[in-house]
């Protein structure tokens, strides 16, 4: 059986939005195996048991796709490992004795909802601002009508592979959202059904990004450091080209307010 | 309980376009009349979601996370069916049919597989005019990969997200509605109960999550794609907030249940490890494309893999079953990974694992092919084991995975409960007794872009609907009794966490009604569960307080649902006296050991009717006639 490791979790709670917040220390046994939010789940249970309130968290698929889980550990959105989340972070990457500081995701754009929970609906309503290929039900030719390179399909999915989780946005000193929104906007424009919208969905993406309150992209590139599915930042310099091709261009001068209304 | 399945007369094969040509439609002036909502956003629910606002109606979406791409379809990884024969190996829209019905041991609707099948390939058009990146050849044309039970190359893949890639399609679909304004969405809401009004479903009651404010929406119609129930055992594959509390609610307001005991454990998924674990993780079916799967020949032999010779080893399903081999369906690769850990053939801790090993296709195929292929999936492996399957074979064991029950609906996808249509895992669905993979995927989708857009129009065409918003006494009393639950729960205040509850019925599903079922032991269950339910209601501790974010009492509610639901499966699971797909009762099996049906007696549809909480459930049967394929005793040998 592998060792237990006790820890000290210091751990932000926050009874509500308006509610002012603290750190509070808790001691945590954990074994090698568990994963981080198990360790968590043993904190909670215990509190739980003790009549105190469970620490909130969020969380669902544990298996690091959905891209629910968050949590600043130690100051690094997702915890020490690269490409990895929290909720596939193993106590293994800890030892016995470490102090563990526990953060929600901190950014304007994400207000914090209870403790470690924030609300991320801004990314939402980015995809709702062009992050799609319009393509109403029933309306598509034969999948094979259009071949796509290889090359380019690889490409479009090494963007689509982002989960939404917004460390990206956490990890940015400007809490920029220029990562997950340039993701997008490659994901879909690599690829031919994404062109005929590719302007009008950069710049209404731009522009929503702008108005949730998310800060500017001054390349820091401490987003792709932190993306749990390594998201490139070649994306940002493929959207910024984008961004310019549209603005320049005035081919729609009325993209801009009707893209967004 | 009336059941008609609504079946069209005719050929197979034209059933469903003579069906189309006779639904009743709803023109497009009066469609923004209808309000229909929907309650779930994974594929189903987001595919119906779009696609109906898409037609002109008003519709609201609910889901409990925090965003609709988050539903648990996210996590699909390995690929979805359909018959697009673009490999030319002699796939059709009848061979995938007839797989499915095979697949499902002959439990399922020949009528609802038929259109699946037919539809199959409109999803992967849709699909692919969205931006799925499906994986593809140097050509530029889609690539395909195997799934088990199956000979044919038919399965559509974006590497081993695929999930991801078809949920994100919806939802972008979905989020552009949103923008449009057809559509409202409704995120970290929880539905908690579906208000009926003369007979028909006409709203639901939802806690907001955030806020705990309790409030009534009303509608036309109500669509539930709210998933499967596999977390009742607690661990299993599904995502921690998948659950019954939407279908079980339902079924308490007059929707039957179909087949409850239909449970599939999936033969790969990485074994247990601790006391402490919360869920398991599954390692997808396509890895047994290239991953032969063994155990030693020789019981308690602890030697490390490596040094086990080839003639020390059982390759048990090559050995079982040679035509498909390590491809044989879930069902099947389950009990034999059973078998041979009851034989003390297992590896690993505690001995419940089986090796899944690449050596002979990174061999064949260098370790870069592989990569390309699984490179996500063995990364997790390692993640989560600390062991590198590159160099050593993976140890793999069963898990719960996915539910073929579900509430029955009839051919146009409504429940017996007139307005409350259910689409996705969340239906009884057309996997029968044992779901293909690469199929659930496919039913999400077909039910949601291609299936219930048509259908549902028929019903709002051809029915009287009064006028009934929220003020109405139906939805004032279903209020209360959920503010009443939630203020029993909190009430409590006894000294055992909702989790230690939900662990011990996951133990007693998953020893009594898991993979090997028997009389002896259902009846056990039968006797534990209300047990365990009335001490849950006497000792549970749910801290806190409603009018807040509480994550222990979503879980507390789920779990009460739960204790209440596994009695209904173990009652299911007792009363089919017959072995089929993924329902095996140990009294029935054939001598070497396969599942042994009886249809005589069993060749149809049990539909649970809810009679109140001191009465036994009524059981019911639609009866399976099967036209045009042959019944056959399921052979993968
Ligand atoms: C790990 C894993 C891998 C899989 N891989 C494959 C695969 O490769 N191929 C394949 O075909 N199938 C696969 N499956 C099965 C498949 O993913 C699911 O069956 C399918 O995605 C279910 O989709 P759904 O839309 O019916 O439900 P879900 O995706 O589960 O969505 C349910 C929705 O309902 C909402 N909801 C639930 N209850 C409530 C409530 N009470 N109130 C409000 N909202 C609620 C949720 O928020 C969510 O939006 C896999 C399953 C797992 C677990
Ligand atoms: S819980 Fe889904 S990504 Fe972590």
């Amino acid at each position: 059986m592998s060792e237990t490791m006790n820890l000290t979790l210091k751990v932000w709670r926050q009874a509500g939005p308006d509610a002012p917040g603290e750190f509070r220390s808790y001691p945590a046994v954990a074994n090698e195996h568990m994963s981080f939010l198990e360790m968590l789940d043993v904190v909670n249970e215990g509190l739980t048991e003790q009549g105190d309130d469970p620490i909130a968290f969020d969380h669902d698929c544990r298996e690091g796709i959905c891209g629910t889980c968050s949590l600043m550990i130690n100051g690094t959105p997702h915890g020490p490992k690269r490409a990895v989340t929290t909720c596939q972070l193993h106590m293994r990457s800890f030892k016995d004795g470490d102090e563990i500081l526990i953060e929600p995701w901190r950014a304007n754009a994400f207000p914090v909802v209870r403790d470690l929970v924030v609300d991320r609906a801004a990314f939402d309503r980015i995809i709702q601002a062009g992050g799609f290929i319009s393509a109403p039900t029933g309306s598509s030719p034969d999948g094979n009508a259009i071949q796509i390179p290889k090359d380019d399909a690889e490409r479009s999915m090494d963007a689509a592979a982002c989960i939404g989780c917004g460390a990206c946005v956490a990890a940015c000193p400007n809490a920029s959202a220029m990562l997950f929104t340039a993701a997008k906007v490659a994901h879909l424009g690599l690829l031919p059904q994404g062109q005929p919208e590719r302007e009008r969905r950069v710049l209404s993406m731009v522009h929503a990004m702008d108005e949730e309150g998310f800060g500017g992209c001054t390349n820091f590139g401490e987003c792709q450091e932190a993306c749990p599915k390594e998201i490139s930042i070649d994306n940002i310099a493929l959207l910024n080209r984008d961004f310019v091709r549209a603005t320049l261009g005035d081919r729609e001068s009325g993209v801009r307010r009707t893209a967004v209304m | 309980m009336h059941l008609d399945a609504k079946i069209p007369a005719g050929p197979l094969e034209d059933k469903w376009d003579q069906h189309r040509a006779d639904l009743k439609l709803v023109s497009p002036a009066n469609k923004r009349k209808f309000h229909i909502i929907i309650v779930g956003s994974g594929l189903a629910g987001a595919s119906a979601a779009a696609s109906l606002a898409e037609l002109g109606y008003q519709v609201s979406c609910f889901c409990f996370q925090d965003s609709p791409r988050r539903a648990h379809s996210i996590a699909a990884q390995g690929g979805i069916n359909a018959a697009k024969n673009y490999q030319n190996d002699g796939d059709s829209t009848w061979r995938l049919f007839h797989d499915t019905i095979k697949g499902g041991d002959f439990r399922a609707r020949e009528a609802n597989v038929y259109r699946l099948a037919q539809v199959s390939t409109n999803i992967i058009d849709q699909c692919v005019a969205q931006g799925v990146p499906f994986a593809r050849d140097y050509g530029g044309l889609l690539a395909n990969r195997s799934f088990g039970g199956a000979q044919v190359s038919r399965t559509f893949y974006a590497r081993g997200q695929t999930g991801q890639q078809l949920l994100i399609g919806a939802y972008q679909a979905l989020e552009r509605q949103i923008g449009l304004g057809t559509v409202k969405m409704y995120t970290r809401h929880e539905m908690l109960d579906v208000v009926v009004v003369d007979g028909k479903a006409r709203g639901i009651v939802v806690r907001d999550l955030v806020s705990g404010e309790v409030s009534s929406h009303a509608a036309h119609a109500v669509v539930l794609g709210t998933g499967g129930y596999g977390n009742v055992f607690y661990l299993s594959t599904n995502a921690k907030g998948s659950n019954v509390t939407a279908a079980y609610r339902a079924y308490k307001r007059g929707a039957g249940f179909g087949n409850p005991c239909f449970t599939q454990i999936h033969p790969t998924c990485i074994p247990v490890s601790g006391d402490y674990q919360s869920k398991l993780t599954l390692m997808s079916e396509s890895l047994r494309n290239d991953g032969r799967v063994w155990v030693p020949l020789k019981q308690g032999d602890h030697r490390a893999p490596g040094d086990i010779p080839e003639a020390e080893r059982d390759y048990y399903l090559e050995r079982k079953y040679p035509s498909y081999g390590n491809l044989a369906p879930r069902d099947i690769s389950s009990r034999a990974a059973k078998e041979a850990c009851d034989d003390g053939r297992g590896v690993g801790p505690g001995g419940r694992g089986v090796y899944l090993d690449f050596a002979a296709a990174i061999a064949r195929l260098g370790e870069d092919t592989i990569r390309e292929r699984y490179g996500n999936l063995f990364d997790m492996y390692a993640q989560i084991t600390g062991e590198n399957p590159y160099r050593t074979p993976m140890r793999i064991y069963p898990a719960v995975h996915y539910t073929m029950g579900g509430l029955w609906v009839d051919y146009n996808l409504m429940s017996t409960l007139p307005g409350l249509h259910v689409i996705g895992e969340a239906n009884f669905s057309d996997h029968g007794a044992n779901r293909l993979g690469a199929s659930a995927l496919m039913q999400g989708l077909a039910d949601g872009y291609f299936v219930l857009p048509y259908t549902i129009g028929d019903y709002l065409a051809g029915t009287k609907l009064d006028a009934v918003d929220a003020s109405h006494p139906a939805f004032r009393e279903a209020e209360a009794e959920v503010r009443s639950m939630t203020d029993r729960l909190l009430a409590i205040n006894g000294t055992r966490t909702v989790d230690s509850f939900h662990r011990e019925l996951g133990q007693i599903m998953w020893d009594k009604c898991g993979m090997a079922r028997d009389k002896a032991g259902l009846e056990e269950a039968l006797r534990r569960i209300p047990e365990l339910r009335a001490e849950f209601w006497k000792n549970v501790r749910v801290p806190g307080a409603g009018a807040t974010l509480n994550q222990s009492l979503e879980r507390a509610g789920r779990v009460a649902d739960y204790l209440e639901f596994a009695e209904l499966m173990c009652r299911d699971a007792l009363v089919r006296e017959e072995s089929c797909g993924g329902h095996f009762r140990t009294e029935y099996q054939t001598p070497d050991g396969e599942a042994l049906r009886n249809d005589e007696t069993y060749s149809h549809v049990a539909v649970w009717e809810y009679q109140g909480a001191d009465a036994a459930p009524v059981r019911h049967e639609e009866a399976l006639d099967f036209e045009f394929v042959k019944l056959a005793t399921r052979s993968y040998k």
